[in-house]
């Protein structure tokens, strides 16, 4: 088995009296596509904000190739090779697709300004499929074309470690196939994913395997399949099976 | 470089050429109005510069312009004069890093406060020194330099913030505060480093404006606090560049020219109402066009060519 890319070592951070993530560990091996799931306030959230330096963690490790990203400030984390994209779509409203980018393009460790960013973004943007918007107003821009500008800005970083926060939400039954296939396309590249998502179609077709968290505590891991069926997690979602 | 760009630089040219006769064919009264138009072009371009793409509102020129006219009030008959400026620079450029990375982890209405509390503290500061160790508080600046002689200074001084305006937005620091005033965290996570960007374009925008201040010091002859450090000045650069369009470079141009005119006739005829009027420029000019001289025309250009698309 080949060394762990991300590993998470008794991750906690607290809000307050709230223990939002709570001794987590976990690992990400290059190549796979990790699930992280959980209900609604189980703390999934919190942990890509904690890997992407969002926020600061309480306790615990987090470690990128063996070297530790806890006290980096977002940027060094960015520019170690970690993108990610936000729950709630996040695009550069006062500038064009290419613009958005480009953003992705200079800053990172491998950066990229002038022409060389000009062909590389225009190459991004038909990846994500917004190759005839390069110049429209983010602004302009439908809800999944949005986020698929944000997935493009992502990879415009050539990251090591892509952290994707429910990128499939919101979307309807045909954008979220296109959304699926997209993802799918990125393993064929390569490209390790870590990933919070509802979706279930997505994540059995999507993760190689998953970790379930629930009030902040890791409860499951797996393969999909796996965590997908043990009664705790069933419970954590649906409650207890009292009926 | 294309044939338009060319002859888009030859045009400026030429009038930067132009203007720099406008001494030699003005009285005493019109070069007064001139030196005005380009010291407050100066300012307020150099405060867009840093707070058009970031969108941090700035209260804090006049702790800057009011220290460039200080360092040539106390160094002024000392030292050679280019020696005064250049020391006027270093002494801005100081400063604003010192006040840039203690304030630019504040954002929105903190850092509003703070910088207009920075210039009042300034003030007393000076206040303070003045009164109770060299025990006289104005200072006079008997200084050979002629209205033109300054005239010709600021319009130097307005080409090189143009410049490096320009070069500042066609770099990677210019589309890093364009992202930085759009959305701060998303810069973080695309690999940027906020703090160095707004620290540095803070200390260049902070430089200008104390070269202007120290410019302009000769012209005063007397200074004091009130004067060097009259809050009102930050706030008439801060409408004007509001009123021209912060979005563009040459966007305050068209706020200055307009308001050093209505202020000047305000000083003359209503010397005593004078606050209030200004007061309510800038709320009409909040209210009415937010987005600036240069964003309504853009906003005109943009629906005539939709309405001759549709035609077409």
């Amino acid at each position: 088995m080949s060394a762990p890319l991300l590993s998470i070592t008794a991750l906690t951070r607290r809000f307050g009296g709230l223990v939002a993530v709570d001794g987590l560990t976990l690992e990400v091996r290059p190549g796979e596509i990790v699930g992280l799931l959980g209900p609604n306030g189980s703390g999934k959230t919190t942990v890509l904000n904690l890997i992407s330096g969002a926020l600061k963690s309480d306790a615990g490790s987090i470690q990128l190739r063996g070297k530790p990203l806890e006290k980096l400030p977002a940027f060094r984390i960015a520019r170690e090779g970690i993108a990610r994209t936000f729950q709630l779509v996040r695009v550069l409203g006062s500038m064009t697709c290419r613009e958005n980018v480009i953003a992705g393009l200079a800053f990172g460790a491998k950066s990229r300004w002038g022409k060389e960013a000009e062909l590389a973004s225009q190459e991004l943007l038909a990846r994500v499929g917004l190759a005839s918007r390069a110049d429209v107003m983010t602004s302009e821009l439908t809800y999944i074309d949005q986020k698929r500008l944000e997935l493009a800005r992502a990879l415009a970083m050539q990251p090591e470690l892509l952290l994707l926060d429910e990128w499939l939400a919101g979307l309807n039954p045909t954008e979220l196939r296109d959304g699926i296939d997209l993802v799918r396309s990125l393993r064929t590249e390569g490209r390790t994913i870590l990933m919070v998502e509802h979706v279930m179609d997505a994540i059995r077709s999507l993760c190689d395997r998953c970790y379930v968290m629930n009030a902040g505590k890791k409860i499951a891991e797996g393969t999909s399949k796996e965590v997908l069926s043990d009664p705790e997690v069933v419970r954590a979602y649906l409650g207890d099976a009292d009926a | 470089m294309n044939a338009r760009n060319l002859v888009i630089i030859a045009v400026l040219a030429a009038a930067v050429v132009l203007l720099a006769f406008v001494p030699s064919f003005t009285n005493g009264y019109q070069l007064s109005l001139a030196i005005n138009i380009v010291s407050y072009t100066v300012l307020a371009t150099a405060w867009t510069l840093f707070s058009g793409p970031t969108r941090y509102v700035s209260l804090a020129t006049v702790a800057f312009f009011g220290i460039g006219a200080y360092t040539v009030a106390v160094l002024g008959e000392q030292l050679a004069w280019p020696l005064v400026l250049l020391i006027a620079f270093v002494i801005g450029f100081a400063l604003s890093l010192l006040v840039g990375l203690s304030t630019l982890r504040l954002s929105g209405v903190y850092f509003v406060i703070f910088t207009l509390g920075l210039a009042e503290l300034v003030r007393q500061l000076v206040t303070w020194y003045e009164v109770n160790i060299t025990r006289t508080l104005g200072r006079y600046i008997f200084l050979d330099v002629t209205h033109a002689q300054i005239y010709w200074q600021l319009l130097a001084l307005a080409v090189t913030v143009f410049i490096s305006g320009w070069l500042i937005q066609r770099s990677k620091l210019g589309l890093a505060l364009r992202v930085i005033g759009d959305d701060e965290a998303v810069a973080r996570h695309v690999g940027i480093n906020t703090v160095m960007a707004k620290v540095v374009l803070f200390a260049f925008s902070a430089s200008f404006m104390t070269l202007a201040g120290a410019i302009m010091a000769p012209r005063w002859t007397y200074i004091d606090p009130a004067i060097a450090f009259n809050p009102v000045v930050s706030f008439q650069v801060l409408i004007m560049a509001l009123l021209g369009g912060v979005h563009r470079l040459y966007g305050p141009i068209f706020g200055v020219i307009p308001l050093v005119m209505l202020f000047e006739i305000l000083l003359a005829k209503f010397p005593n109402h004078f606050s209030i009027l200004v007061g309510i420029a800038f709320l009409l000019i909040v209210y009415a066009i937010p987005r600036g001289i240069v964003g309504l025309i853009e906003g005109v250009q943009l629906s005539l060519r939709k309405a001759k698309g549709a035609g077409a």
